[in-house]
C-alpha cells in the first residue's frame, strides 16, 4: 500500500519534471542538428553572431566585477555595522529577484530617455546611453545586484567577528584584516555569488531587449540573438546559438554543484537558496 | 594609537562603505525606480488612470494575474511532490534529477522560450501544439518557475524528523492524517514563500513567453509583452503606468515572503 502510494508519487514528480523540463531540453539538441553539424557551426560563427557573443561577455565583465565589489561591501555594512535604514537597504537589493526585467528596462527608459531626468545633460554631452553600450550595462547591472550580497550575508553571520576583533586587539588596521581574515573565510560565499552572477549576466533578456534597440551588430547580445534568428525563420541559428547558451547554463551548475559540499549542506543551488528577506528582517 | 584614534578611524570606514552602498543603490536601482513613478504620473493622476484602464492594459493585466496564479497553484502541489519525491524516495538517478531542477534559474529564459516552442510548437514531434494559446503562456511559466517550490520545502523536509511521522501511524493515523496534522504544518511557510517567489517571477517575466504565446492583444498578451510593445511604439506613459503596477506587485511579493518568514521563525521559538 504505502509502495503503491511511493511510486505513484515518484511517477507524477517525474511526470511533471519529463513534460516541463527534460523533453523540452532533449528537443533543443535534437533540432540544433537536425541539418547538420555544418548548419549550426555556420550560424554560431556567422560574424554577427560572433559580435553578440562578445557583447555579451562585455557586459559580464564589467557587471560581474561591480556586483562582486557591491556585495561584499553591502554585505559587510549590512552584518557588521549599525546604521539607520538598514531594513530599506536589504529590500532594494532583494527587489531585483521579484521584480519583471521589463520593469527595469522601463525604468531606464524613464530615467535616460527624452523627457527623463537625465536626457537632457547626457545629450548636450553627445553620450548615448540608451540604445548602447551604458544602458545595456546598466539593465545587467540592475538585474544581477543581490546574488554576491545575499550569498555572502549569512556566510558573514555564521563565521561572528571574533577574529577580526582579535586582529584588531593585535593592531591590525581595518585593510589588513579584510585581507588577511575577512575575505579568506567568505571566499566559498563570493565565488558562489559570482557563478550565480555570471549565469544571470549571460543570460539577460527582458531588460536589455527593451533599452538595447537590438540593432544587428551593434547592440544585440547573445539572447536578443536567437530571437532575431527565430523571427528571421532561421531556425537551426537560433537552435545552436541557444545550445551554446544552454551548455554555459550547464557549466554553472555542475560548477556549482563541485562547490556546494564545502559550503554546507543546503536545498538547492542557491538561485532560491533563502528567499528574499530571509538575511535581515530584524535589524 | 588610542581607543578615539581607533573609534573614530572605524566612524570613518562605516561612513566610507555606507557611502559607497548608498550611491551604488541609488544610480543603479532607486533613481531609475522614482524615475519612473515620476514618469507614469507625467500626466497627472487622470493619465496615469487612463493608462491603466484602457481595455487592452486591462485585459493584460487580468491575463497575467489569473495565468500565474493558476501556476503558482500548481507549483504549490507539483512542487511539494517533487520535493517530497527528492528527500523521501530513492531511485537510480536522483541526484542527476535534483540537479536538473535548477536549470531553468541557470537558463536565459529566452532560450528557455525556444526549448519550448520546440516541443509543443508548431513543428511538435508529439503532435501538441499550443502555440499562440493560455496554455502556452502556462507551460512557458512553469518552466520558467519550477525550482522555487521544491527549493524552499527541500530543505524544510529533511531537516524534519521522520519519527515523528512514524510516531504518528503507530498511534494509528492515516496516512493523510500524517500529512495534514504533522508534515503540511511544518512545510507551509516554505510553500508559501516559494508560491509567493514563482507568482513574483510568473507576473513579470518576458523572455520565455514571448516567442511562444503569439502576444496577440486581448488573447495572450501578457502585462510585461505590453509594457515592452508600448516602449517600443513610443507610447511611454502608457508603459510606465502599467510597469508601475507591476513594480507595486514586486514590493507585495517581497513584503509577503518576509512576513511569511517571520512567521515561521515565530512558530519554531514557541
Amino acid at each position: 500500500m504505502r509502495r503503491a502510494r511511493r511510486h505513484g508519487l515518484r511517477s507524477i514528480a517525474l511526470g511533471y519534471l519529463l513534460i516541463v523540463l527534460l523533453g523540452p531540453l532533449t528537443m533543443v539538441f535534437w533540432r540544433t542538428f537536425e541539418h547538420g553539424f555544418g548548419r549550426a557551426w555556420d550560424a554560431v560563427s556567422d560574424p554577427y553572431a560572433v559580435h553578440a557573443f562578445e557583447l555579451t561577455l562585455i557586459i559580464a565583465a564589467i557587471a560581474v566585477p561591480a556586483n562582486t565589489v557591491f556585495g561584499i561591501v553591502c554585505a559587510l555594512a549590512i552584518v557588521r555595522r549599525r546604521f539607520p535604514g538598514k531594513g530599506l537597504v536589504n529590500a532594494f537589493v532583494d527587489l531585483p529577484l521579484a521584480l519583471s526585467p521589463v520593469v527595469v528596462g522601463a525604468a531606464l527608459f524613464a530615467l535616460y530617455g527624452r523627457g527623463g531626468w537625465f536626457y537632457g545633460w547626457f545629450s548636450r554631452h553627445g553620450i548615448d546611453i540608451l540604445f548602447a553600450l551604458p544602458s545595456m550595462v546598466l539593465a545587467t547591472v540592475f538585474v544581477s545586484v543581490p546574488f554576491v550580497a545575499r550569498e555572502v550575508v549569512p556566510t558573514l553571520r555564521e563565521i561572528g567577528d571574533d577574529q577580526e576583533q582579535a586582529a584588531h586587539t593585535l593592531g591590525a588596521s581595518g585593510w589588513q584584516t579584510f585581507w588577511r581574515i575577512t575575505l579568506p573565510s567568505i571566499r566559498w560565499a563570493v565565488i558562489y555569488g559570482v557563478v550565480l552572477t555570471t549565469a544571470r549576466c549571460l543570460g539577460e533578456y527582458g531588460a536589455v531587449a527593451v533599452v538595447s534597440g537590438r540593432l544587428e551588430g551593434k547592440t544585440e547580445t547573445a539572447t536578443l540573438r536567437v530571437q532575431d534568428q527565430y523571427e528571421n525563420f532561421n531556425l537551426p541559428g537560433a537552435y545552436a546559438i541557444s545550445l551554446v547558451l544552454a551548455a554555459t547554463a550547464v557549466v554553472v551548475l555542475v560548477t556549482m554543484t563541485l562547490i556546494r559540499p564545502s559550503r554546507g549542506a543546503e536545498g538547492g543551488t542557491g538561485f532560491v537558496g533563502g528567499a528574499p528577506g530571509s538575511q535581515e528582517r530584524t535589524a | 594609537m588610542g581607543v578615539a584614534g581607533h573609534r573614530s578611524r572605524e566612524r570613518a570606514s562605516t561612513a566610507l562603505s555606507l557611502g559607497f552602498v548608498t550611491a551604488f543603490l541609488s544610480v543603479i536601482v532607486i533613481l531609475p525606480i522614482a524615475a519612473l513613478v515620476w514618469a507614469s504620473t507625467a500626466d497627472g493622476s487622470a493619465g496615469f488612470w487612463d493608462a491603466v484602464s484602457s481595455p487592452e492594459a486591462v485585459a493584460a493585466l487580468k491575463l497575467t494575474l489569473a495565468v500565474s496564479a493558476v501556476v503558482a497553484l500548481i507549483n504549490a502541489v507539483l512542487g511539494t511532490i517533487t520535493a517530497w519525491v527528492l528527500v523521501r524516495d530513492d531511485f537510480p538517478g536522483k541526484s542527476l534529477v535534483n540537479a536538473v531542477i535548477d536549470l531553468p534559474f541557470a537558463l536565459p529564459t529566452i532560450v528557455a522560450g525556444l526549448v519550448l516552442i520546440a516541443l509543443y510548437g508548431p513543428r511538435s514531434p508529439v503532435g501538441i501544439d499550443v502555440y499562440g494559446t493560455r496554455v502556452a503562456i502556462g507551460l512557458a511559466l512553469l518552466f520558467v518557475t519550477l525550482p522555487f517550490v521544491v527549493r524552499t520545502v527541500q530543505p524544510v523536509l529533511h531537516e524534519l524528523d521522520a519519527e515523528m511521522e512514524e510516531a504518528a501511524r503507530s498511534l494509528g493515523a492515516g496516512e493523510l492524517t500524517v500529512f495534514r496534522r504533522i508534515v503540511l504544518p511544518n512545510i507551509l511557510p516554505g510553500i508559501l514563500s516559494g508560491v509567493t517567489l514563482a507568482f513574483a517571477r510568473a507576473v513579470g517575466e518576458l523572455g520565455a513567453v514571448v516567442i511562444i504565446s503569439g502576444n496577440l492583444p486581448y488573447r495572450t498578451e501578457l502585462a510585461s509583452v505590453f509594457i515592452y510593445l508600448r516602449l517600443q511604439s513610443g507610447d511611454r506613459a502608457g508603459a510606465a503606468a502599467v510597469a508601475v503596477l507591476l513594480l507595486v506587485i514586486s514590493f507585495a511579493v517581497l513584503l509577503a515572503v518576509g512576513g511569511v518568514r517571520r512567521l515561521a521563525t515565530r512558530h519554531e521559538r514557541a
